[in-house]
């Protein structure tokens, strides 16, 4: 279609056109997004080529001060005049060194073992004395913080060679060259983006990227509680933890605990996510209705269950649903007789059907608060050719209003469907997994993927298993998100709903 | 026909005044009930009826000079310091990056933002694990410390609603301050944070709840150090099958002081919520 007879079309027929058009590149998104890491990956390793290419070239080209900052750091500086930078350079340089040989290498020589000195009871005298021989787990975390400094002296001995060759060509024009002072002075001015990013750079390399790549590094080894540093040693064993966790036969009650529990997140993401989308939708739209009056205070008498922290309010209901919690004692007062329901700790269908119930009252409030925005955006002049129509408040709905929040929040659902699969608080709190079984390893029926996680490193130092949930965890997740970024970017480009 | 359209929709919306409010007891009534019993002066754990007789501050007194076992102000004190550091912390870091990417034009500035998205998008809960083996490399496993640095290390990649307000002062400011001679950390402290007061408020008051709501890592980390447990954990052992007889009621009254200031400050938040979120939406 056109441009024009797009704009032709009456504000339903557009709406419908959009709607199905973005069902229609739903599948050509999903591709795209594949293709984008593909691409992704081809531009990666292009630069990396054409990086080693001009470090090549500038070796050739330059003059002997620039040759020689290939060996020692900061050398090009040195010859130019810009001694402390130079200095700053070569002290980097005999810093790393000094850290390879005491520190660095001792660990990372160990790397593709782990270690091999058991520690060892030895007879001293009368008593037994602990020779402590390798820490694995300290071993790997050293490799990882080795490779770590190792990538960021690596960059700054590029910087120091582009530096040289800078100054070679800056020398060679007869162009002024940069006191230190006046090279600190910039980093409040043209170089401000490096003072202010350096800081939460560095906090998220460390905290954020590091433990990514060490808790992946973990999956593929056998530590747990039957090889515990710095008693026992742990080793690499490839994917046998994730081949325990696929497969039945080599994993027997993990195994089965990891499908069914996977079976169980599947279906608390998906009602979660839809019932509180749902539901909340509905109740926003009942307040936000023409002609309700006290809006405000309907919607702060919602908004307020927000505002008290999760674990109080989630505690409290587990309190409430107990077999002599406020909850029976309702039922006993309303119908006359004893009940005692056992909402929590027996039944696992009751249980689950629970969970989720008590997930509308936490999540509906986040709805309403982010749908009254939206509802409000929606054309006014959509209902009125639909009221024209003869459509009622039933059919608006499912007509206009849920295919409009679907079309605008649908990258928004995906997060919350993502946040839900994650979702600990709500499971932990409320049941802490219960009822709990033998068919499963260390889980309860409510148990989703993450809080079993969480049980297995908190209670069983089960390390090996948990990284290897996690990441099977995190690859859907990533996937996930991935997609709905792409998506949310292309709709920022498209016309919608105009 | 006006009559019967005016009688219809006079029926739906009382019905729909009576499902809101209906909905709106059922949500409610679990707050109503925390507080009420919080000041019941009867009974052990659990009375068999729902509004109770008498009431007192004995719950309240109890939490703060029954401290031999589970120290509640300690908790709290705990929560409070840790909320504190973590929120400089990190409010400087969202600032400082959300400035940078917004306000200054540099080498793979695309890149940074698209791949702090993504890292961002990653559930948090993930690498909990590998820093909690982190910590414990450290020495600093059970203080803290380390509770600060992990509430406040990641704040950086929260940085797009700010980002967002940022885009929307106008550069010519920018451009005018240069001409005068200004650098851009002048701009930064002197121009920009002063007309920025609803975003930094915003950011100062999430990164202030945090710590007083998050669960997961503070169990992590603490273990069973009793002494730095923040209010989270503290009062969840007090719900725990060991000590739930005899401290039920306290664990209420403790759930009210925290409950409280937390709901102020988020009300407060709220309005600069809209303020931010709406300013920082013109420009996406």
């Amino acid at each position: 279609m056109k441009y024009i007879d797009y704009k032709q079309l009456n504000p339903f027929q557009k709406f419908a056109y959009n709607f199905t058009e973005f069902f229609k590149k739903l599948p050509g998104r999903v591709a795209a997004f594949f293709k984008a890491i593909g691409r992704f990956f081809v531009k990666l390793f292009t630069g990396i080529g054409k990086g080693v290419a001009n470090y090549v070239t500038r070796f050739i080209k330059g003059d002997f001060a620039v040759k020689l900052s290939y060996l020692i750091f900061g050398f090009g500086n040195f010859a130019k005049g810009q001694i402390i930078k130079g200095l700053l350079f070569l002290a980097t340089e005999v810093a790393y060194i000094y850290f390879m040989i005491t520190f660095g290498w001792p660990n990372l020589s160990k790397f593709n073992t782990l270690g091999t000195v058991e520690t060892q009871l030895v007879d001293d005298g009368p008593f037994k004395k602990t020779v402590f021989g390798d820490n694995s787990m300290l071993i790997l975390l050293y490799s990882v913080v080795t490779i770590a400094v190792t990538f960021v002296v690596l960059f700054i001995y590029i910087t120091n060679t582009k530096s040289a060759y800078k100054l070679q060509q800056l020398k060679s024009e007869g162009k002024h060259i940069m006191t230190f002072k006046e090279e600190t002075k910039d980093f409040l001015d043209g170089k401000f983006h490096v003072t202010m990013l350096s800081l939460p750079v560095t906090l998220i390399a460390i905290f954020t990227i590091m433990p990514l790549i060490f808790m992946i590094l973990i999956a593929f080894t056998n530590y747990n509680k039957s090889h515990m540093p710095p008693g026992t040693l742990f080793t690499w064993v490839g994917f046998e933890n994730f081949s325990q966790l696929v497969n039945v036969t080599t994993g027997g009650k993990r195994g089965v605990t990891f499908i069914e529990l996977t079976q169980w997140t599947i279906i608390w993401a998906i009602f979660a996510t839809f019932t509180n989308y749902i539901l909340g939708m509905i109740v926003a739209l009942m307040i936000n209705k023409k002609g309700i009056k006290l809006k405000s205070l309907w919607r702060t008498l919602f908004v307020i269950t927000i505002a008290v922290p999760q674990f109080v309010s989630l505690l409290l209901m587990n309190q409430m649903l107990q077999v002599n919690g406020a909850i029976n004692i309702l039922l006993s007062d309303i119908t006359g007789q004893e009940v005692a329901i056992q909402f929590l700790n027996t039944n696992a269908l009751m249980a689950r059907i629970t969970v989720i119930i008590i997930n509308c009252w936490v999540g509906i409030p986040y709805t309403i608060l982010s749908a009254s925005g939206i509802l409000m955006n929606i054309p006014a002049d959509l209902y009125e050719s639909a009221r024209i129509d003869g459509a009622g408040p039933v059919k608006q709905f499912t007509k206009i209003t849920l295919p409009y929040m679907l079309f605008v929040t649908a990258p928004s659902l995906i997060t919350q469907f993502v946040g839900n699969i994650n979702n600990f608080n709500v499971i932990y709190l409320l049941t802490g997994g219960g009822p709990s079984t033998e068919r499963f390893y260390q889980a309860g029926y409510t148990d989703i993927l993450v809080t079993w996680l969480f049980k297995l490193t908190m209670n069983q130092q089960d390390y090996d298993l948990a990284a290897a949930i996690g990441i099977l965890v995190f690859i859907v997740c990533a996937t996930l998100s991935l997609i709905t970024f792409n998506m949310s970017k292309s709709m920022k480009d498209e016309e919608a709903f105009s | 026909m006006i009559k019967s359209y005016k009688a219809r929709r006079i029926i739906s919306n009382t019905i729909i005044y009576i499902v809101l409010a209906v909905l709106g007891i059922i949500w409610v009534s679990p707050l109503v009930y925390l507080v009420l019993h919080s000041f019941r002066a009867e009974g052990l754990a659990t009375v068999p009826y729902l509004i109770p007789h008498s009431y007192s501050f004995d719950n309240y007194i109890n939490l703060f000079v029954n401290t031999g076992t589970l120290n509640f102000p300690r908790w709290y004190l705990n929560t409070f310091v840790v909320a504190c550091c973590a929120c400089v912390i990190s409010t400087l870091s969202v600032l400082m990056v959300s400035y940078a990417f917004s306000r200054l034009r540099f080498k793979s500035r695309k890149k940074f933002i698209n791949v702090g998205m993504i890292l961002g998008m990653f559930p948090g809960f993930m690498t909990m694990i590998a820093i909690y083996y982190l910590l414990k490399a450290m020495n600093l496993s059970q203080t803290l410390v380390a509770l600060v640095i992990c509430y406040s290390a990641g704040a950086g990649l929260g940085f797009q609603i700010s980002k967002g307000f940022f885009d929307t002062i106008p550069r010519a400011l920018d451009e005018a301050a240069t001409v005068d001679g200004a650098t851009r950390n002048q701009i930064f402290w002197k121009i920009i944070l002063p007309m920025s007061k609803p975003i930094v408020v915003y950011t100062v008051l999430t990164s202030f709840i945090g710590p007083w709501t998050d669960f997961i890592l503070c169990k992590l980390i603490m273990g069973d150090n009793r002494d730095n447990y923040t209010v989270a954990i503290g009062l969840q052992l007090m719900v725990s099958n060991e000590f739930k007889v005899n401290y039920f009621k306290q664990f209420m009254a403790g759930s009210v002081l925290v409950a409280v200031p937390i709901t102020v400050l988020f009300l407060m938040m709220q309005k600069y919520y809209v303020e931010g979120v709406t300013a920082g939406g013109v420009k996406g």
